[in-house]
């Protein structure tokens, strides 16, 4: 099994299938902020911080116990979980620009401490020993991006998601129809986290170096950008984002020292002429089932009930 | 049903609401009307737990429910219709009804429940797919009220439901309140438009500046000179 898998990256060049493992870790990192910035509507800036705190944590279970990958990831998960829950504890009865400066300062002081602290090697930065794992780092990480996908979509369509969806629409009102939001915040805040915390997990392994400086504001920055750029709130929008942002600097390559200028413009024209996003105010699902022509347009239902009467 | 004693509430250094004192019996529509800042809708989100009050205790259906939250207070029976309609802009006008029956879990009671709604409200049946934010500021305003009815309160909290709309609408929206509580339904209603408010509702309370000033029978407040004058542009 391990050799076939071995084999078929064998057949991949190696700089293309970097590409690839990138927009996977991009996908998770990408769905978990887009569980609290765009499902929830708390704007989170310290994205990064919280893939630090899984990076470093999957890392040290890696070099202190060889802990198996997938329960290293699930650890993981939960370590960064409990952290994004303690610090939303506090910060997430703030809205809007004080959020987003809050989990600023906080990504901050995360970067200080793994600088300083001896068990992250202070500012070397950590080597991390190849994953635990019997299947090649490439098929973990994508299994993790697909089970993510899964995940949120059920998040979404739930009943929890849809008590969030109420609290980005409107938190009075959400409070008025019987919502605990501040429960829920933080149970948002959490899962995004937790998928942080993964995405740092698997970023980790397959870089094989971690260094605090890695995850800074501009990190966070990035993984805000997929989700703006795919459309808030939309996952179909998260991944493609993910997609476009993480393979767009390589891709871009060929253009040297314009290619950042580039980036940015595009971004500049995806404000002015899709500021929803791709996919923002699309419904996928819909869309797919169009294409495959199992449903109608909404015209032609109009057009079916006029001939009806 | 409701009763609230000594309450006084501010805002920071803002006195909002100082020894206010009052009750709601079942069966009732009980309007509070007065000028802005006079402290109506402060009184409703007290009473709603969603601004806490400094002292005072607020009893319904024999309960201390003074400093409950929120969401609790949705459970134990009171629903408020919050100013300014507050609908769910991004989300169509079924899923709003849906939302404002989140505290309830029986999926069935809650599509008749909906049924209910539409037989209520004709007008948002034909735009149930539509998102809210696409509906006239009458048909926000009922489905606010649909999306309330949606917990089955024993007590419905509404909070201006006249504000910017036309004066046809704000008869119709009135119609609908004295049906709402025709069938079972307490009302508790803040209202600027003080005739309105006065024309349907049993008792009344006038506030000025954090305080009730006056009190009684709807009818005789709406006779009351002092009141015709300050509240009813005479």
């Amino acid at each position: 099994m391990t050799e076939f898998l071995q084999g078929l990256l064998s057949n991949i060049n190696p700089y293309i299938l970097q590409i690839i493992v990138n927009i996977g870790i991009g996908i998770v990192l990408a769905l978990g902020l887009n569980v609290i910035t765009g499902l929830t509507g708390q704007l989170s800036l310290g994205h990064a911080a919280f893939m630090s705190v899984g990076a470093f944590t999957s890392a040290l279970l890696t070099i202190k116990l060889g802990m198996p990958i997938t329960l290293n990831l699930l650890v993981t998960g939960a370590v960064t979980a409990l952290v994004g829950a303690l610090i939303g504890y506090p910060i997430l009865r703030l809205t809007g620009d004080y959020l987003a400066i809050c989990t600023l300062g906080f990504a901050e002081i995360v970067k200080v401490v793994f600088l300083n602290l001896d068990i992250t090697n202070r500012a070397l930065g950590l080597s991390v020993p190849p994953a635990n794992s019997a299947i090649p780092m490439p098929f973990v990480v994508w299994g993790v991006a697909i089970l993510a996908i899964i995940l949120v979509s059920f998040v979404y369509n739930s009943r929890f998601g849809r008590a969030l969806k109420a609290i980005r629409g409107d938190e009075i009102a959400a409070e008025a129809m019987g919502i605990n939001v501040a429960r829920y915040k933080v149970q948002s805040f959490a899962l995004g986290t937790f998928l942080a915390g993964v995405g740092g997990g698997l970023y980790a392994h397959f870089i094989s170096y971690i260094n605090p400086s890695d995850f800074g504001f501009l990190k966070s920055i990035d993984i805000l950008s997929m989700i703006v750029l795919g459309g808030l709130g939309s996952i179909p929008g998260a991944v493609i984002g993910a997609g476009v942002l993480s393979a767009a600097p390589e891709f871009l390559r060929f253009m040297a020292n314009y290619r950042m200028l580039v980036y940015g413009a595009l971004l500049v024209f995806m404000m002015l002429f899709r500021p929803n996003g791709l996919m923002g105010g699309v419904n996928f699902t819909d869309m797919v089932l169009r294409a495959l022509g199992r449903k109608p347009h909404l015209k032609t239902v109009l057009q079916n009930r006029e001939v009806g009467k | 049903m409701l009763s609230v004693e000594k309450l006084f509430v501010s805002y920071k250094a803002i006195k909002a609401l100082q020894d206010v004192s009052f009750n709601v019996e079942q069966g009732e529509i009980v309007a509070l009307i007065g000028a802005n800042g006079a402290g109506k809708t402060t009184i409703l989100n007290t009473v709603s737990g969603i601004v806490p009050a400094i002292s005072g205790k607020i009893a319904f259906k024999g309960e201390d429910i003074t400093g409950i939250q929120p969401h609790e207070i949705v459970k134990r029976g009171i629903s408020q219709v919050p100013e300014g309609r507050r609908v769910f802009a991004n989300m169509s006008v079924l899923e709003n009804l849906e939302m404002g029956a989140y505290i309830r879990n029986d999926k069935k009671a809650v599509a008749e429940e909906i049924d209910e709604v539409f037989q209520r409200f004709p007008r948002l049946f034909e735009r149930k797919k539509q998102l809210a934010k696409t509906l006239s500021g009458g048909e926000q305003q009922m489905l606010a009220m649909g999306r309330a009815l949606m917990s089955r309160p024993a007590l419905l909290l509404l909070d201006e439901p006249s504000m910017g709309l036309a004066p046809m609408l704000v008869q119709q929206i009135f119609d609908i309140i004295q049906e709402i509580n025709a069938s079972g339904t307490t009302i508790m209603l803040v209202e600027q438009n003080a005739n309105m408010a006065l024309s349907i509702a049993n008792r009344a309370y006038v506030l000025e500046t954090g305080e009730v000033v006056l009190s009684g029978d709807a009818k005789e407040l709406a006779a009351n000179p002092e009141v015709r004058k300050a509240y009813l542009g005479e």
